[in-house]
């Protein structure tokens, strides 16, 4: 596999993950409020995704839907950050926190890139993700200092410098403000990713090769 | 023989299926139109890459393009190329009158939270800026919840990207 197409679905996974874990929250939410904005934001990223996979099923001559639903749990690229579930909300918010944090610092090199396409397509995404951060931003103002919040943080910080390959976890250290320590890598995966496959992939799974 | 002109023409009567009092083209989603022959090249780029409405739109296109006779081939340009600035003039007042607050200029900068929550965006009902932030997140991703203080009136703020 080419070092672009592998880049493409780290970052495809991740926000395929991402955008079912924050599906979790619509009707459950705190507020209606936050009902309606994680499942916005799971919508948001989940259409980021299909963007990936598209550009990526070009360069592997599969189709974004077979990356998606067809591979093994064991194949999937996605950072262990993404995976973890059912988190009470001082952790949702500090895993939204991080995970846009150290997303927009992929994006800004991905905007960077001579890879036209990956930078215009890094570049319309960064355009979306900028309301995640703003949303983000809010509640991080609203809980800094909380107890909570702050062990949350604290749990959460070595699954946050795994997003991000080793030369760009300073530059998260510094805006997170916390030190770099050893960080929990891609490649390991919890049961609750081959849960979450399970269910995503169920309704695909019971009829192989139906066109939907 | 279909003209570009007529292409057009025909692509500005496609409504957006979630905003329907704005078309594609005052949307300003339609980036380029090609005729080769009966064959007809449009491109577009979504306004947001999770749009539901992403298929239906396509379709919609391809649809118009046969009706001309012309043989379509629709892309979908994923790039940076759509800002809400794009969004025309005519688009920015259907939307205002039906009660969506248009998107405010992007310009050359990020909008920020402080702004979001600064009493500037105006109310598409009474027109005053004394209007807060309610959810930066609403039905569609493209628009923000706000609410009036002035004539007591909640309204969609289509976002600014």
């Amino acid at each position: 596999m080419s070092e672009r197409a592998q880049r493409l679905l780290e970052l495809a996974d991740d926000e395929l993950i991402l955008g079912w874990r924050d599906s979790e929250w619509t009707g459950v939410a705190p507020s209606l409020e936050e009902d309606v904005a994680f499942s916005s934001i799971a919508q948001n990223e989940i259409g980021h995704a299909r963007a990936l996979y598209e550009l990526a099923a070009r360069d592997l001559e599969t189709t974004a839907d077979e990356l998606a639903f067809d591979r093994d749990p064991s194949e999937y690229r996605s950072a262990p950050l993404v995976e973890l579930r059912r988190m009470d909300w001082a952790h949702t918010i500090a895993r939204h926190w991080l995970y846009e944090t150290a997303d927009e610092i992929r994006l800004e090199s991905l905007k960077a890139s001579e890879d036209a396409e990956v930078a215009g397509l890094a570049a319309k995404m960064d355009r979306e993700e900028a309301y995640h951060r703003m949303h983000a931003a809010m509640w991080v103002g609203r809980l800094r200092g909380d107890e909570r919040f702050e062990t949350a943080v604290d749990d959460l910080w070595p699954y946050a410098l795994g997003v991000l390959p080793e030369e760009q976890r300073g530059e998260l250290a510094e805006r997170i403000g916390r030190p770099v320590v050893d960080a929990v890598e891609r490649g390991g995966h919890s049961d609750e990713l081959r849960e979450l496959w399970e269910e995503m992939t169920m309704v695909r799974r019971s009829v192989p090769g139906a066109t939907w | 023989m279909v003209t570009e002109a007529a292409v057009w023409d025909a692509l500005a009567e496609i409504p957006d299926p979630e905003i329907p009092v704005i078309s594609l083209v005052d949307l300003g989603v339609v980036r380029d139109v090609a005729v080769e022959g009966a064959r007809v090249r449009v491109e577009f780029t979504p306004t947001f890459l999770g749009c539901p409405a992403l298929e239906v739109m396509r379709d919609a296109m391809a649809e118009k393009v046969r009706e001309l006779g012309g043989e379509p081939d629709v892309q979908v340009i994923n790039d940076d190329s759509w800002s809400t600035d794009r969004i025309s003039a005519e688009g920015r007042e259907k939307l205002r009158e039906s009660g969506f607050a248009p998107p405010a200029p992007r310009g050359e900068s990020k909008p920020t939270l402080v702004q979001l929550q600064s009493a500037v965006f105006r109310c598409p009902y009474c027109g005053s800026t004394d209007t807060r932030l309610e959810n930066i997140f609403g039905p569609t991703p493209c628009r923000s919840l706000r609410y009036c203080a002035s004539c007591r009136q909640p309204f969609e703020q289509f976002k600014t990207i």
